[in-house]
């Protein structure tokens, strides 16, 4: 079934032509990596998906995109319920300066939920799901800034999880982590595929073969070539696929 | 629901954002109208050409160059005292001074410009002219002299953090050439880069000429309340803003032209201090195009 | 004498006659501070803060000024904070390129140089006059929180320019809307640049006599102003008042009330710079 569809999505930034035609389907329950040389376009495209680029200035888009079958740049979509149900990781871990507790109530607090039960009840599945419960069950109430590197993004991926979304955006959520935090959100990337639908921009081709299902290779704002993970990797069509994963540019 | 409230909130920040708009329209408003009827009974010409103003005494003159002359000596003297110190301290503090001292000075600096100007005042009549009547034996006990010193230490801080400002923002490699031609410190700061930052410094000097063409309290109590078309410092003057509190503190008829002479006064203020503004945007908003 | 060393004395010369300039003013002001204990400190007793004015000065106290000031500090908190912070809010987080938000940024530009004197006779015919307020509280408080509001709407665009953007994309892409992310993650986040904007403001209010000379407030109010219709004195007008008189008794009044004023606006100032520095650490997350 497609989770996520996109016909011929083209997106400027003022005159800068910066993605080209983007066409693609996306299944339930998997999870999509795009990679590509840095400025190609990944993170403008994966913004696109929830819309967090119409706040940008001079920012413009062409084409439409489909999520669940609805068009989501459609007028009467709401934008915030799109982004409860399209949630998004960040490059560098921006928790809230608020308490932990605080960071992962915050979604549904927005929403207008007040009860205290259901608040706690959802912070704590929420941190479960992130693997970070066992962590920090007992400092729930301590600033989400005394946290590492590596729990800080968890924690920003159990606040994610916590509006209950559909589909998890992440755009190069390890870069900024050691070895060891980026293995665990690998990990958790796995188990979270089971319920969600997951697109990852990542500039790490490895991490892309290990995580994912497909992977869309993006070259100056143009999709060059999208496929089975373990299809674009070892056979991949294009020449200049093979020329990025090999590693002789980019 | 949602979106409507998203939308009354927006309107209703923005309403407070106009609410400046309608204090300057407010304060033209006010300016020309009330100026407009006193310019019915005295015409432009004698305003901007009489040499006496008068008008509270029975033999009535309302020329407002006295009055010019007094804001301007004032200010002088306010400006000669603040502008060697200002820029010393700039020059100091970005090219000699250790950073942590910079950090730590700068605030205490401020001090300077948070003090009540009424204090001020107060000093300037009762410890400055005092002392400076201990070696200029004619100095009336007001004058202008001791008003424009004080005024001058109040702006201190203008000048020498804007232009410490404008010094700091240096690239320094331009410091590092001169250094590396064998030049001192010295050479390097008054040749090369307060020439640099010259457009920044020149921008706080025109500020702190505007903030003391406006200041009021030193003057309405330390240089006394006569208009006088004189420029020596020993004298008493009599300002713009000395002559708008003067009339403030009397019993005068609302709708009289006595009452209208403060409009006069304060829209000549006004454009005075709103000319030298705005030739300081102008000059740092050229001086950014420059360098961007 | 060789160049060399002329230019090293030079340089040096310049540098101590910098660091004396540095501290010029700061010395200047210390003398004169000391010069005010000696001559008000003794002055100031329970008397001295519980009298009603007085034309005997050493009967006179300041009862009714500084009330008034208390007055006056609350009723232009007020009036100016919720104002100066929504206005700085729409510049920074809604106008950006529109024309009503550049207009009102060059028009707040002008503002914040136009003397305190012209302000005051904004108020006369605007507030005394035009609204009938007279020469009460309210009017001196309006007056004040037009002068003070350029100060507070800059504070506050700058403390919101400086919480990371990172910090509203997290909430925005929570399905946060724009008011529920400035009300929740960046107002809170820029509360303490905002307030150490606002405690200045208010001190250069509490400071402030030529507006409220123009608007009418009076020297000598023989009574503690109860509604803000009241008329009023405040501290800076009720010194005015006594450093105009000849006698030396109320020279010393003058210099008592000085060091209360005094002790209000380096408390103000002291606490905006406490906040500032406390502030300045905890930005950088
Ligand atoms: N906010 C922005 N404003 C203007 N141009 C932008 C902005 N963000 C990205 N771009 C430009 O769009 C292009 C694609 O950027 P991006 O999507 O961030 O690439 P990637 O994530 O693949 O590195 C780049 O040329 C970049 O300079
Ligand atoms: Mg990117």
């Amino acid at each position: 079934m497609k989770h996520i569809e996109t016909k011929n999505v083209n997106a400027y930034y003022g005159e800068n032509h910066v993605l080209k035609d983007i066409s693609l389907t996306m299944k339930a329950n998997t999870v999509t990596a795009f990679i590509g040389p840095s400025g190609c376009g990944k993170s403008t495209f994966l913004r696109c998906l929830n819309r967090m680029n119409d706040y940008i200035e001079g920012f413009r888009k062409e084409g439409d995109i489909f999520i669940e079958g609805e068009d989501i740049y459609d007028k009467k979509v709401r934008v915030e319920e799109l982004r409860q149900k399209v949630g998004m990781v960040f490059q560098k871990p921006n928790p809230f300066p608020k308490t932990i507790f605080e960071n992962v109530a915050y979604g549904l607090k927005i929403q207008g939920v007040k009860n205290k039960k259901i608040l706690e009840e959802a912070v704590e599945k929420s941190l479960m799901k992130s693997a970070l419960w066992a962590e920090v069950k007992d400092q729930l109430h301590k600033s989400a800034l005394s946290l590492s590197g590596g729990q800080q993004q968890r924690l920003c991926i159990a606040r994610t999880l916590a509006v209950e979304p559909t589909t998890i955006l992440m755009d190069e959520p390890a870069s900024a982590l050691d070895p060891i935090s980026t293995a665990k959100i690998e990990e958790l990337i796995s188990e979270l595929k089971e319920n969600y639908t997951i697109v990852i921009v990542t500039h790490n081709m490895q991490q892309a073969a290990r995580v994912s299902d497909k992977t869309a290779f993006f070259y100056m704002g143009e999709l060059i070539e999208y496929g089975k993970t373990k299809d674009l990797f070892t056979h991949p069509k294009h020449e200049r696929t093979e020329n990025y994963i090999t590693g002789r540019f980019g | 629901m949602k979106r409507t409230g998203e939308k009354i909130i927006e309107v209703a920040l923005s309403t407070s954002g106009l609410i400046t708009i309608l204090t300057s329209v407010g304060i033209i408003w006010v300016l020309v109208s009330e100026s407009f009827s006193f310019f019915q009974v005295v015409s432009v010409w004698d305003f901007l050409t009489d040499t006496q103003w008068t008008p509270l005494f029975t033999q009535k003159h309302y020329g407002i160059l006295p009055l010019l002359s007094g804001t301007f000596l004032v200010t002088a003297i306010a400006i000669l005292t603040a502008l060697p110190i200002g820029i010393s301290i700039a020059v100091y503090l970005s090219e000699y001074a250790p950073k942590s001292f910079r950090k730590s000075i700068k605030p205490a600096l401020e001090i300077l410009a948070a003090v009540p100007t009424v204090v001020y005042g107060f000093f300037a009549l009762t410890v400055v002219t005092p002392f400076l009547q201990s070696f200029i034996p004619d100095l009336g006990s007001f004058n202008a002299l001791s008003a424009g010193i004080v005024m001058g230490i109040m702006i201190i801080p203008m000048i020498s953090s804007l232009s410490e400002d404008a010094l700091y923002a240096l690239p320094k490699s331009l410091r590092e050439a001169s250094y590396g031609m064998g030049a001192t410190r010295f050479q390097t700061a008054f040749k090369v880069a307060v020439p640099a930052a010259s457009s920044g410094i020149i921008v706080s000097i025109i500020l702190a000429i505007a903030r003391a063409i406006g200041e009021t309290m030193i003057v309405a109590i330390a240089a006394g309340q006569q208009p006088n078309l004189t420029a020596d410092p020993r004298e008493a003057v009599m300002t713009i803003t000395a002559y708008i509190v003067q009339v403030s503190l009397g019993d005068v008829q609302h709708g009289s032209i006595e009452y209208k002479t403060i409009f006069a006064a304060g829209i000549t203020l006004f454009v005075l201090t709103f000319v030298l503004n705005n030739i300081s945007f102008w000059i740092k908003k050229k001086y950014q195009e420059k360098y961007e | 004498m060789n160049n060399t060393l002329k230019n090293r004395l030079i340089d040096s010369g310049f540098k101590y006659f910098a660091i004396f300039c540095t501290f010029f003013g700061l010395i200047v002001l210390a003398i004169f501070i000391i010069q005010i204990l000696i001559e008000g400190v003794g002055r100031i007793d329970w008397g001295f803060l519980t009298s009603l004015p007085s034309r005997r000065a050493s009967k006179a106290g300041i009862l009714t000024a500084w009330t008034g000031t208390a007055w006056i500090l609350g009723l232009t908190a007020l009036i100016s904070i919720p104002l100066g912070v929504a206005a700085g809010i729409y510049l920074e987080e809604y106008g950006k390129k529109n024309r009503l938000a550049s207009i009102i940024e060059v028009n707040i530009a002008n503002l914040a140089g136009v003397p305190s004197i012209i302000y005051g006779l904004l108020g006369l015919e605007i507030f005394v006059r035009t609204l009938n307020f007279g020469g009460s509280l309210l009017a001196g408080a309006f007056t004040l929180a037009l002068l003070i509001l350029p100060i507070i709407i800059v504070a506050t665009r700058e403390a919101l320019k400086a919480v990371p953007k990172s910090l509203r994309e997290a909430s925005f892409g929570m399905g946060a809307t724009k008011w529920q992310t400035i009300w929740y993650q960046t107002l809170p986040a820029a509360s303490g640049g905002i307030l150490t904007g606002i405690i200045l403001a208010l001190s250069r209010a509490v400071g402030e006599t030529a507006p409220l000379i123009v608007i009418g407030a009076l020297a000598y109010v023989p009574f503690v102003a109860r509604t803000p219709m009241d008329e009023f004195t405040v501290l800076p007008m009720q010194i005015f008042n006594w450093v105009s008189r000849p006698q030396h008794g109320f020279i010393v009044n003058a210099a008592a009330a000085i060091i209360i004023l005094l002790l209000i606006t380096f408390v103000m100032n002291g606490i905006a710079i406490y906040l500032r520095n406390k502030w300045q650490k905890k930005v950088n997350w």
